[in-house]
C-alpha cells in the first residue's frame, strides 16, 4: 500500500501537484488518469524517487520515503520512453542491470520466449523499433519480480498481439497478488484492467473510486464517455 | 562500495570503445616520443610538453567530460530507477571518466620517458599537474553538466570557461598588475593564481625547474615567497581543493535534481 498526503512539487514556478492525497491499495490495479500534463508522471517519479518533491510525504507499506534507495529493490518501473546507452544490446542491459543490481534476474529468459524477441536481443538497442524497445522495457520491469509494479504507458507502441500479451500477463502478476500502478490514455484498456481510478486534476485527485462506480455516477456507458463527461 | 566500482567498470568499458580516448593517447605518444627524437633531454622536453599539457588537458577533459555527461543521462535515468544511491552513480560516473583518461595520459607521457631516459627524468611533476587538471576539468565538466538540462548551452559554458582559464585570465593579471603598479601587489597576485588551476599548473612544473626567467611573475613570486618545497606544498593543496570541491558542488546539485 502507498500512502501519499499533503504532496506538493513545483518546476520553478510551475506547480505539477497542489497538496496531494492518494491511498493506492495492494494487490490491486490503480490507474492514474487525466489530461495531458496534470501530472501522472511526475505523481509517479515522486514515488519513485527520480523528481525529489517539496513538500507532503510518501510511505510505501509503512516505509516513509526519506531520500534512502533501498526501498527501489521492491519497484519495477516501466518509464514512458525508454531512454538507454544505445550502443548496447538489449541482452548486455539486462545482464548489466542484473549485476548492478547484485540480484538474479530469475524471470529474465521466460519473458524473452513470452514476448518473442529472441532474435533482437543481440542487435543494438539504437537499431530496434519503437515497440521492440518496449519490449526490452516490459522485461526490465518484471525480471526481478517485483512486488511494485509501476508502468507509465505501457502499451503505446506495441503491436495489438504484443499489447494482449502484456495485459494478460499483468492481470496474472496482480493475481500473484502484485500492486500495480498504471497510466494510460487509452480508456478501454484502463475499463478492462484496472480496479480503481485516481483522476488527477490541477495537481490535485479529482475522483478516487472503483471504475464501475464511476460509469454509474455518470450515466454513460463506458469509462471513456464518463470521463469526457466529468471533464467538460 | 561494490555498487560503484561495478559503475566504474561498465563507464570505463563504454568509453575505451569510443575511438577518441585512443587517439588521445596516440597523440601524447607520438609527440613525447618525436621531442625525444629530435634531441631533446629529460628536462627540455618536459618543458616543451609542459605548455602542450597546459592546455590540451583542461580543453579535452572539460569538453569531453560535458560531453560525455551529456551522453550519459539515459544511463543515469535507467540506473536511479534502480535500487542505487545518488552518490554511488554521480561519483562511479566521475570516477568512470577521469580515472580512464588520466591513466591514458600517463601511458601516452610516461611510457617514452621510460624508455628514453628510465625513471630518474623530470617527467614526474608533468605527470601529476597533467592528471591534477584531468581531475580538475573534469569536475568542472560535470558540475557545468549537472547544472545545465541544454546540452548546447552546457558546451558553450564548457568552452568560455576554458577560454577564460588558459587565456583570457593571465591577460587580466598583467592588466591588474600593470594599472596597480605603484601598490605593492605580492599578495594579491599569489591569491589571483590560486584562483586559476591552469595557472597552479604551471607554477608547479616551473618550480621544479626553478628557471626565474621563465616562472613569470606569479611564478617567481612563489619561489621568492615560499621557496621550492613550501611552495610546491601550497599549490599541491590548492590543486587538491581544485578538484574536490567542484565534485561536492556537483553532486550536492545532483542529489536534489529531478530527472
Amino acid at each position: 500500500m502507498i500512502q501519499i498526503s499533503g504532496l506538493r512539487k513545483c518546476f520553478g514556478k510551475l506547480e505539477v501537484l497542489n497538496s496531494l492525497d492518494a491511498t493506492i491499495h495492494a494487490n490491486k490495479i490503480t490507474a492514474i488518469v487525466g489530461h495531458n500534463g496534470s501530472g501522472k508522471t511526475t505523481l509517479i517519479k515522486c514515488i519513485l524517487g527520480l523528481d525529489k518533491f517539496d513538500e507532503g510525504r510518501i510511505s510505501i507499506n509503512d516505509y516513509e520515503l526519506d531520500g534512502d534507495w533501498s526501498y527501489r529493490e521492491s519497484i519495477g518501473y516501466m518509464p514512458q520512453i525508454a531512454r538507454y546507452p544505445e550502443n548496447l544490446s538489449a541482452r548486455e542491459l539486462i545482464n548489466m542491470i542484473a549485476d548492478i543490481r547484485n540480484d538474479v534476474a530469475e524471470k529474465k529468459d521466460e519473458l524473452i520466449n513470452y514476448l518473442r524477441i529472441n532474435d533482437d536481443m543481440n542487435k543494438p538497442l539504437k537499431t530496434l523499433s519503437g515497440g521492440t524497445r518496449q519490449k526490452v522495457n516490459v522485461i526490465l520491469s518484471l525480471m526481478f519480480d517485483p512486488e511494485l509494479l509501476i508502468l507509465d504507458e505501457p502499451t503505446a507502441g506495441l503491436d495489438p498481439v504484443s499489447s494482449s500479451l502484456f495485459k494478460d500477463r499483468i492481470l496474472e502478476e496482480k493475481q500473484k497478488g502484485k500492486t500495480i500502478i498504471i497510466t494510460s490514455h487509452i480508456m478501454s484498456e484502463i475499463q478492462e484492467m484496472a480496479d480503481t481510478i485516481l483522476y488527477l486534476l490541477d495537481g490535485q485527485i479529482f475522483f478516487d473510486g472503483p471504475v464501475d462506480e464511476l460509469i454509474k455516477q455518470s450515466g454513460e456507458k463506458n469509462l471513456e464517455r464518463a470521463i469526457a463527461k466529468m471533464m467538460s | 562500495m561494490p555498487i560503484l566500482l561495478k559503475i566504474i567498470k561498465y563507464q570505463q568499458h563504454d568509453l575505451l570503445r569510443s575511438k577518441w580516448v585512443l587517439v588521445y593517447a596516440g597523440v601524447f605518444f607520438v609527440l613525447t616520443d618525436g621531442l625525444f627524437r629530435f634531441g631533446g633531454d629529460s628536462g627540455q622536453v618536459s618543458l616543451s610538453l609542459m605548455n602542450v599539457v597546459l592546455f590540451v588537458i583542461p580543453l579535452v577533459s572539460i569538453i569531453f567530460g560535458t560531453m560525455f555527461f551529456y551522453n550519459s543521462r539515459e544511463f543515469m535515468e535507467l540506473l536511479l530507477s534502480q535500487p542505487i544511491s545518488r552518490s554511488s552513480l554521480y561519483l562511479g560516473l566521475y570516477l568512470g571518466l577521469s580515472l580512464p583518461l588520466s591513466a591514458v595520459y600517463l601511458v601516452g607521457v610516461g611510457i617514452p620517458f621510460i624508455y628514453h631516459v628510465g625513471f630518474a627524468g623530470t617527467q614526474w611533476i608533468l605527470l601529476l599537474s597533467g592528471v591534477f587538471l584531468t581531475w580538475i576539468f573534469t569536475g568542472l565538466a560535470f558540475l557545468i553538466g549537472v547544472n545545465n538540462d541544454q546540452r548546447v548551452r552546457g558546451v558553450g559554458i564548457s568552452i568560455i570557461f576554458w577560454l577564460f582559464t588558459a587565456i583570457l585570465y593571465d591577460g587580466i593579471i598583467i592588466f591588474i598588475l600593470f594599472s596597480l603598479k605603484d601598490y605593492p601587489l605580492e599578495k594579491l597576485t599569489i591569491m589571483l593564481s590560486l584562483a586559476n588551476p591552469i595557472d597552479l599548473g604551471r607554477i608547479l612544473m616551473l618550480l621544479q625547474f626553478d628557471i626565474a626567467a621563465l616562472m613569470g611573475y606569479t611564478g617567481a613570486l612563489f619561489s621568492k615567497f615560499y621557496g621550492t618545497l613550501l611552495g610546491s606544498a601550497l599549490v599541491l593543496l590548492a590543486l587538491s581543493l581544485w578538484t574536490v570541491i567542484p565534485v561536492w558542488l556537483g553532486f550536492r546539485t545532483f542529489s536534489r535534481k529531478d530527472f
